[in-house]
């Protein structure tokens, strides 16, 4: 595959069961609202309360502390850290690394712990895995068809 | 890298600005900031020293319009002109789509220009990506100052065109934005040579910024067509 080709995109079913595993992580942890991002600093999906930041600002600081904590994890021998905790005062967020290539976030508040959290984020984390193994194995192949193929003209005139 | 997102009908990509510091690359986004239509935009966000130098990255988010009914996402990224955090450099470059080199025209600043063309072929290399095979365009910048370097001299020492190997590409491609001249040529000595295509900017004054940014995003998004 030529560098600059799509590598991954996703269907409307996939997006479906993405966000089906993430509201039921959140029913089950009781956290405010879930992120995922992939690690080029995009933003996927989001459920739960609908977060009132900024949030494609938000998905590309999530991918550079990830990214920043990856290389800090390697100058001291680790080979990842494959979760991230941010404690706040009253908000506080928990990141957990899903197929090496996207990050879950889950913001909450003192309407849980982070044990719980913790407990919960981990059969999300799995389940995660497994939808997101299926969707890269996939990648942008025969399955999906090539929407900008042979759209040279109207790109063209989108910069006219 | 970039992710096409059926659900939300979008398609995403990254366009990194690299170049020396204090070359223009953050006022590159300072202007699209301030020019596009703001529901086109997201919001500039900024890790920078408290002397206004990149830090991390610059970053901003803008719509170039929609294609066989998918929005077209650019997120545009500087990196850091200080070679003191190439640490954080070569992150911002991972998954990139697209590339602009922002190079400084004065006469001093040339082996700055050099050594951060060397230090982005290397950090792309690190990652596995083949520059002269992906979208990427130069900007030179500062155009308007007394001291700046004739685009011949810059050209010859920032972009002097590598080796064409695929014999379908083995013919003469003009330059669409300087009649004249050609991106992919035969030299006397008969090999073919390919140049990324160049833009002339005064970015301060917004001069060549549209250009510059027109230019990358279309060759990103005709590399996915």
């Amino acid at each position: 595959m030529p560098v600059g080709a799509a590598s991954w995109s996703f269907t409307e079913d996939d997006f479906g069961a993405i966000k089906q595993a993430l509201e039921r992580f959140l029913t089950d942890c009781n956290a405010r609202c879930a992120l995922l991002v992939d690690r080029t600093g995009q933003l996927v999906a989001t459920v739960g309360d609908r977060p009132d930041f900024d949030p494609t600002a938000f998905a590309t600081l999530t991918a550079a502390d990830f990214s920043a904590n990856d290389q800090l994890a390697k100058l001291i021998g680790e080979n990842e850290f494959n979760s991230l905790f941010h404690q706040g005062e009253k908000e506080s967020m928990y990141l957990a690394d899903i197929a090496r290539r996207v990050i879950l976030v889950v913001l909450f508040d003192n309407r849980t712990t982070l044990g719980l959290v913790r407990l919960k984020m981990k059969a999300a984390v799995q389940e995660l895995t497994q939808l997101f193994h299926d969707v890269f194995s996939r990648g942008s192949s025969a399955s999906m068809p090539n929407i900008l193929a042979g759209a040279e003209d109207e790109i063209d005139k989108l910069f006219q | 890298m970039s992710m096409i997102n059926y659900a939300s009908r979008e398609i995403n990509c990254k366009i990194v600005y690299y170049g020396p510091g204090l070359g223009g690359k953050t006022t590159n986004l300072e202007v699209v900031y301030g020019k596009v239509q703001p529901d086109t935009r997201g919001k500039l966000i900024s890790l920078a020293t408290e002397t206004e130098r990149t830090l991390f990255f610059d970053f901003l988010p803008v719509d170039l319009g929609t294609i066989r009914g998918f929005k077209t996402r650019f997120h545009l990224y500087t990196v850091p002109g200080q070679v003191y955090y190439n640490a954080s450099r070569k992150l911002i470059l991972k998954g990139v789509d697209g590339i602009v080199f922002v190079g400084d025209s004065q006469v001093e600043r040339l082996e700055a220009n050099q050594e951060a063309m060397q230090n982005l072929y290397d950090n792309m290399a690190e990652y596995g990506y083949d520059l002269t095979k992906m979208p990427f365009v130069i900007q030179y910048n500062k155009r308007d100052l007394p001291n700046a370097a004739p685009i011949r001299d810059l050209q010859a020492a920032l972009n002097p065109g590598w080796e064409v190997t695929d014999a379908a590409k083995m013919r003469v491609a003009a330059d669409p934005a300087h009649p004249g001249e050609n991106l992919v040529e035969q030299l006397p000595t008969g090999e073919w040579i390919e140049r990324a295509p160049y833009y002339e900017a005064v970015a301060v004054n917004g001069d060549g910024v549209f250009d510059t940014l027109r230019g990358v995003s279309k060759l990103v998004l005709k590399s996915l067509a």
